[in-house]
């Protein structure tokens, strides 16, 4: 690495500072409130309640049918228990399905957009109005169920990409969407993917042509606004063969004292010798330090990878009450890689239970996990990861590591690895450790001139590098900020 | 520029220091001798701040400062530098980012700029090149997977870097080879000024071949019984503590 681009990170370093110092003393700075008025459902869900939502997304006659046959579906499933999450049984009734800001028509411009609509982003820190001029990122911004404003839509036209709202691109893309919709995770799949694929109200599709290598990170931000309102997004990306795309998903939600559930699908399909990069930075509204309110996010995502191709799926979950969630890479082609990279914060009493599955079918081909859990006060942090070889994938590879560090004397960490391989002619590596913050790391960092909160976010930051190093750089600005304001107080 | 007055300090409800007198000027080397256990590094660590470590008496004023009233980072900012006898690893985190932050976080608390990327680059190849640290030492993870002799270094490396006014040096010396101990040595005289002091705490009295202190003491059961200039060092080399613990002197 040359001087300067440790000097450049460096300096990036003192910006984080000052923006932590900023952030210092907010408990959930984003827990508030925008004054929009709503177009909202009643709560509960029934066949009517689908066909309802079905009808104001204009779906076409296939999309609805597909809703009804997952709803009853869904019907025949129960709630999976086996995560090691605890948390009162969620009244499915007492929901609401759909929410959407009240808006009349697409709208052309920026300056069309509701004002107070567009507050509300900016104080989440997203620079729509900026967005166009100053950054390289085109924004697909998701205010609760229905899209506000897509943005760079043009520049990736041109060259054959479709970046839009899934609503659109039901529209104006049927033949692509249905072939691709449910293809990967169908809504058979489990409880959680049956009911999105009934209620889902919103979403993204990418597709990216043979060849193209998509010229821009391609961001979503998620936000939940209105009472007890389920989100339900589904996100489709799909890159034909030898394409390259890297999307970005991040979320951020007001306080609430009812817990809100989330129940997203993402479906990723990386063609002969595409590769998609798929980050998240997960932030949704964790509750309160006595573990009252918070999302329930319950997240099914899955990518499969033909020949050659590659999928990398990397993660940093701050928030939630309780985090269910995945992602996983069906290896299906030869020489195929698949990779995650995951950070889980949990404080409080925060609990998740996430992982990966690496499912390697094709021969040769490779898997990486690297996982790091970082459990602070009362809470309960798992990792559950699947490896399966099966019984063609001669000369297979993964090697997983997970790494866990301990904030305090009540916290936990879990890991819950699972191999099964069917094929000999493979190698698969397992390392796992725990480890407690030291008190001498922390006046090591002191003695140096280091505030204690400073050396703990440090630390940490340290501790996980490994996948930050894998975020596209905004992201990664952004994930050590989380860090720090969800481990603030932690120690000491 | 630090003056210590009877100091008492407990570990683990275990009194250590029995009444410690120090006064070090600008410009002085102290080195603090004494067999194992006679509460050197207690002394060390109950001036820097770590919390194991309880002074249960006396009072150390640095810089005009009550020092005991400050908290680690403070006695830090305020310019009080350990070198540490087992330097800790901090994996993930690069030695040019920990610096910088260390630096930055100092001159705040002095009301001084903070350094610019370039000046800060500059300051480190300088002083890089005093203590033999290449640069991929310096780009790696804070004394992760060093070896002893590279710690100890990375250890003055930072004494250069940050410059205190007085810095505490608890064994520096200790796990060294001659060469090593050398290019140390040629380390904290290179810091040393008439504006600064060194207190070094060492076993042996070949450190002070290289670094050659103005004062020596001697502290025993948590109590200095015996100072004399560089030439005590000779005296103890020859004849051992026993000398002046059991009272002959």
């Amino acid at each position: 690495m040359s001087d300067e681009t440790s000097i450049k990170k460096d300096d990036l370093q003192a910006d984080e500072k000052d923006l932590i110092n900023e952030l210092t003393d907010s408990e959930y700075k984003w827990g508030f409130v925008t004054d929009i008025e709503e177009e909202e459902f009643p709560k509960g869900l029934s066949e009517d309640i689908v066909r309802r939502i079905s009808k104001i997304k204009n779906d076409p006659k296939w999309m609805t049918e597909y809703r009804v046959k997952a709803y009853k579906h869904w019907l025949t499933l129960k709630e999976p228990k086996w995560a090691k999450v605890k948390y009162p049984k969620i009244d499915f009734q007492n929901i609401r399905y759909y929410s959407a800001p009240k808006q009349k028509e697409q709208l052309e411009s920026l300056d069309d957009v509701d004002p107070e609509l567009l507050k509300t982003f900016e104080k989440l820190g997203i620079p729509i109005e900026e967005q166009k001029k100053l950054s390289n990122v085109a924004v697909d911004a998701v205010f609760d169920s229905v899209s506000v404003k897509t943005t760079f839509q043009d520049t990736l036209m041109e060259k054959g990409i479709i970046f839009s709202p899934l609503s659109e691109a039901i529209k104006n893309h049927p033949e692509l969407v249905k072939e691709y919709f449910g293809s990967v995770v169908p809504y058979t799949d489990n409880y959680y993917a049956a009911l999105n694929a009934a209620v889902f109200s919103e979403g993204s599709f990418v597709y990216i042509p043979k060849g193209v290598r998509c010229p821009m990170e391609l961001s979503t931000y998620f936000r939940i606004n209105a009472m007890d309102t389920g989100q339900f997004e589904r996100t489709i990306v799909i890159a034909d063969e030898g394409a390259y795309v890297s999307y970005l998903e991040g979320c951020t939600a007001p306080m609430r004292d009812n817990n809100q559930l989330h129940a997203a699908v993402v479906e990723l399909v990386a063609k002969k010798g595409a590769q998609i990069k798929y980050s998240t930075v997960q932030n949704w509204y964790p509750g309160d330090k006595d573990g009252k309110g918070g999302i329930y996010n319950f997240v099914t995502k899955r990518g499969v990878c033909e020949e050659s191709a590659k999928i990398s799926w990397t993660q940093v979950e701050t928030g939630s009450a309780i985090t269910w969630k995945y992602p996983s890479t069906i290896l299906k082609g030869d020489n195929s890689v698949g990779e995650f990279y995951s950070v889980a914060v949990t404080n409080n009493y925060q609990q998740a239970d996430t992982g990966t599955k690496m499912v390697h079918l094709g021969k040769n081909t490779k898997s990486t996990i690297v996982s790091k859990g970082i459990s602070a006060g009362h809470s309960n942090n798992s990792y559950r990861g699947l490896v399966k070889i099966g019984k063609h994938a001669d000369g297979a590879r993964n090697f997983s590591q997970c790494d866990s560090m301990l904030m305090s004397d009540k916290c936990g960490a879990h890991t819950f690895p699972y191999i099964e391989i069917d094929n000999k002619n493979s190698i698969v590596e397992h390392e796992a450790t725990t480890s407690k913050i030291s008190e001498d790391q922390i006046f090591y960092l002191n003695q140096r001139g280091i505030s204690t909160e400073d050396a703990v976010s440090m630390i940490v930051n340290g501790f996980c590098k490994e996948v930050f190093k894998e975020l596209p750089m905004e992201f990664a600005v952004e994930a050590t900020k989380l860090l720090a304001l969800s481990l603030e107080g932690s120690v000491g | 520029m630090i003056s210590i007055k009877n100091l008492k300090a407990k570990i683990d409800g275990k009194e250590i220091l029995q009444g410690i007198n120090l006064e070090v000027n600008a410009g002085e080397v102290h080195a603090i001798m004494g067999p194992n256990g006679s509460g050197k590094s207690t002394l060390a660590n109950v001036l820097t701040g770590h919390e194991k470590y309880e002074p249960t008496g006396g009072e150390v004023i640095f810089n005009g400062k009550n020092l005991l009233d400050l908290s680690p980072e403070d006695r830090a900012r305020e310019g009080l530098f350990l070198g540490f006898q087992y330097p800790v690893e901090i994996p993930g985190v690069s030695n040019a980012t920990f610096l910088q932050t260390a630096i930055n976080e100092i001159h705040k608390y002095n009301n001084e700029a903070e350094l610019t990327p370039k000046e800060f680059l500059d300051r480190m190849k300088e002083k890089a090149k005093v203590v033999g640290m290449d640069n991929s030492l310096i780009s790696r993870s804070v004394n992760t997977g060093f070896s002893g002799g590279e710690k100890k270094k990375n250890e003055i490396f930072q004494l250069l870097m940050l410059n205190p006014k007085l810095a505490i040096l608890d064994e520096t010396d200790s796990g060294l080879d001659i060469d090593a101990l050398r290019v140390v040595s040629n380390g904290v005289n290179e810091f040393r000024n008439e504006n600064n002091a060194v207190i070094l705490v060492t076993h042996y009295q070949r450190l002070l071949d290289y670094i050659v202190p103005d004062f020596i003491h001697v502290i025993y059961q948590g109590e200095i019984i015996k100072s004399g200039g560089k030439e005590l060092a000779l005296e103890l080399e020859a004849k051992g503590y026993d000398w002046i613990t059991n009272g002959e002197a």
